[in-house]
């Protein structure tokens, strides 16, 4: 997966497809599968990024790697209470309207309120934050000052935050990252998670989940939600029963900036556990190292005596997802530190400086075409402290190929940056005319195919590697998921 | 003729329906075997219920079955008197613990607006069960002392003879009113067990501790995959 954040225009399109589609059940109304949040910004959860309070991901020491929250060793005396375990204040409690209020209230001098009531008790609530409260709020003293992430900023670097405020902000669309080493899989006492071996979806076993929430507070994204009613975890399935089905995911396929990308990987999964134990500023590499190069011929044997068929492998040589994170490295995963290696890249956002505050004035009268992205709005330290572990060579890189991508594209379009100027450019960041062609295509132009490669799944022929379909029918039936036998 | 009903033939339907339901609502509805969490909803009051209802009662029920399975070398532990009031306080503080936990459980399923929303009548007859079981307990303890002691001598010999299917009610016909209450009552909970959130007791993921880490299921047969295209 690849979110590319320059595109994204916050429309919150993926929460609602996903919302309509997955969690508008008893018990499901607060969760957000999918949710957008503005950055700076506490997110949600509020300021789910402060695992010293919420204790997500892994900690290392070099040598061992042990769950922050309830480890093998502390699940026995914590099981009675989970210690770090988020409640429905940490979200918000869901609430719908009163809207019968309109018609029956008896007539008077003012108009009539739909009071909001809890869709959990159905009670009278008082708002106090709900969905996106923080909303565009990038300026804001409540909620972008409060960022877990602002702490890498120097005094001086958050007083020019400061100065630009209300200017910088972007989007940060959020789903399950379905990583690689998943410390909420790690941390399901009742064994009922797991990663799904074709595909790499995370998924709880709804019948085998016991309660315990540990995935909860040990997925460092919470991304695993507790229905309060049936008393199990949820989390994003990334739509598989569309993706069996060819379709891509609803979140991808209504994004109105076309900023999602869908794709398989191969990668090595003996390399995840050494990646894991290397200090925080390796780790984007080292996760970048278990992916394997889909042509390479020595990959490609080995894939097929492990069984990946022929389909699986043509699609990952298409992968979307491979070009950006792999051989262009502008993807980067999302606080790569909590080591659980995310599958979900982001394409960090450009932020140009547009205009420059003088008092009360507001001047847009920049000089360059293109400023340099050191001047950018967002201090490359914020990024990196998001998208790379503190490691911001990695982000400077992404975004001087991508400002180097849209220097060349209006030297090939425009026509007002000379050759030399444009090869420059590309030189520097490390990127030839023809990959940033292939940049400009993916990210600009791409279509449905060229977005979303979805290897072949397809439900009757997941059915064919599990059984002989002749074999099946007949001892199947029909309609039944069991053979329709008395005993 | 009573003590018959309640000592020699009460159990055994109490076995029968717990064996038979709780198999079946396993196999049946293996979705709704669990205890239905509340500390979503409710984080705080839900620490003082829960964890010192669990530790004391884990060790009281400990106790118990100790003292069916050993008899014999309880009443040795007891022959010296030291230690035969040693174990008595500690089943009584254990017990108390219990109660604590067990009464900040029911107050904060009355007064917390959200855990009221997800407690059902099951649970108000689990936690009405189990406050009379905890109470008839420790008045057992309190007015009919070294009760390890005669349990051993007592009430294990009653239990193996209803293992052993030749129920001897004897054993138990000479004993106070609270003991027979603290004994029905037991039997109560059992026969009420799968019918409510108790049947969490059944699947303690005790397999976490020693499983892989992570879980990878495949779907595909490996071995015999093929070209899909």
């Amino acid at each position: 997966m690849v979110f590319h954040l320059d595109k994204c225009i916050g429309c919150h399109t993926c929460s609602i497809a996903c919302k309509n589609v997955w969690t508008d059940r008893e018990g499901t109304e607060y969760m957000w599968w999918n949710n957008v949040e503005t950055k700076p910004g506490t997110g949600y959860p509020t300021k789910w990024e402060d695992q010293e309070s919420y204790k997500g991901g892994w900690k290392t020491d070099g040598k061992k790697l042990e769950l922050r929250s309830t480890s093998k060793r502390k699940i026995v005396p914590n099981i009675f209470h989970n210690p770090s375990q988020p409640s429905l204040d940490d979200y918000y409690e869901p609430w719908t309207y009163d809207y019968s209020e309109l018609f029956n209230a008896p007539e008077g001098d003012d108009q009539p309120v739909a009071r909001p009531v809890s869709m959990i008790t159905g009670e009278p609530l008082d708002l106090e934050a709900g969905p996106n409260w923080d909303d565009d709020l990038g300026g804001s003293e409540v909620y972008a000052a409060n960022d877990p992430n602002l702490d890498v900023l120097s005094d001086q670097q958050q007083q020019q935050m400061k100065a630009i405020e209300r200017m910088v902000m972007f989007y940060l669309p959020r789903i399950c990252n379905h990583c690689l080493n998943p410390s909420c899989v790690a941390s399901c006492p009742s064994g009922a998670m797991y990663k799904r071996g074709e595909d790499g979806i995370v998924l709880i076993n709804q019948d085998r989940c016991r309660a315990w929430r540990s995935c909860i507070s040990a997925c460092p994204y919470k991304k695993t939600y507790y229905n309060w009613s049936t008393g199990k975890s949820e989390k994003c399935i990334l739509c598989f029963p569309r993706l069996e089905s060819g379709e891509a995911p609803a979140c991808f396929h209504s994004c109105v900036g076309r900023i999602r990308y869908l794709g398989n990987v191969l990668y090595d999964a003996d390399r995840i556990r050494e990646a894991a134990l290397l200090p925080d500023d390796a780790l984007v590499e080292a996760q970048r190292d278990t992916i394997l190069d889909p042509e390479d011929p020595a990959v490609l044997d080995a894939a097929r005596r492990c069984g990946i068929p022929e389909g699986v492998i043509e699609s990952a040589q298409k992968s979307p997802v491979y070009r950006f994170a792999k051989e262009w490295k502008l993807g980067l995963p999302l606080h790569v530190e909590y080591r659980t290696f995310p599958m979900l890249f982001y394409v960090p956002p450009l932020l140009p400086v547009m205009s420059v505050s003088e008092g009360d004035l507001v001047r847009s009268d920049v000089d360059e075409l293109f400023a340099d992205i050191e001047k950018a709005r967002a201090p490359i330290a914020y990024l990196g402290k998001l998208f790379a572990a503190g490691n911001e060579g990695k982000v400077r890189y992404a975004l001087r190929k991508q400002l180097a991508v849209r220097i060349w594209r209006r030297h090939c379009t425009v026509g007002d940056v000379d050759e030399a100027a444009a090869r420059l450019a590309l030189n520097e960041a490390d990127c030839s005319p023809e990959q940033a062609d292939e940049i400009y295509r993916l990210s600009a132009l791409a279509t449905w195919d060229d977005r979303f490669v979805i290897p072949p799944f397809q439900r009757e022929m997941a059915m064919e590697m599990i059984a002989d379909p002749h074999e099946h029918r007949s001892a199947a039936g029909f309609g039944f998921r069991d053979a329709p036998r008395r005993s | 003729m009573n003590d018959y009903v309640l000592f020699g033939v009460l159990p055994y339907v109490v076995m029968v329906v717990f064996l038979v339901v709780t198999i079946q609502r396993y196999r049946m509805k293996a979705f709704s075997y669990s205890s239905l969490s509340s500390q979503f909803l409710e984080n705080q009051h839900h620490f003082w219920g829960s964890v010192p209802f669990h530790y004391g009662i884990l060790v009281v029920l400990m106790g118990h079955v100790v003292a069916f399975l050993m008899p014999k070398a309880i009443l040795w532990w007891n022959a010296a008197p030291l230690r035969l009031v040693l174990l008595e306080v500690t089943g009584i503080a254990f017990a108390v613990l219990t109660l604590v936990g067990l009464v900040n459980i029911m107050l904060r399923r009355v007064s917390r607006r959200l855990a009221r929303r997800v407690t059902t009548p099951a649970d108000w007859v689990v936690y009405a069960l189990l406050l009379v079981q905890v109470l008839s307990g420790i008045g057992v303890a309190v007015f009919h002392g070294w009760g390890s002691s005669w349990f051993a001598t007592n009430l294990s010999p009653w239990l193996w003879s209803l293992v052993t299917l030749s129920p001897d009610v004897r054993f138990v016909a000479p004993l106070p009113a609270m003991v027979k209450v603290h004994i029905v009552n037991s039997f109560l909970l059992i026969g009420f067990f799968p019918f409510t959130r108790l049947v969490h007791i059944l699947v303690v993921p005790n397999q976490y501790l020693w499983r892989r880490t992570q879980v990878v299921i495949w779907n595909w047969d490996r071995s015999r995959v093929r070209s899909v295209d």
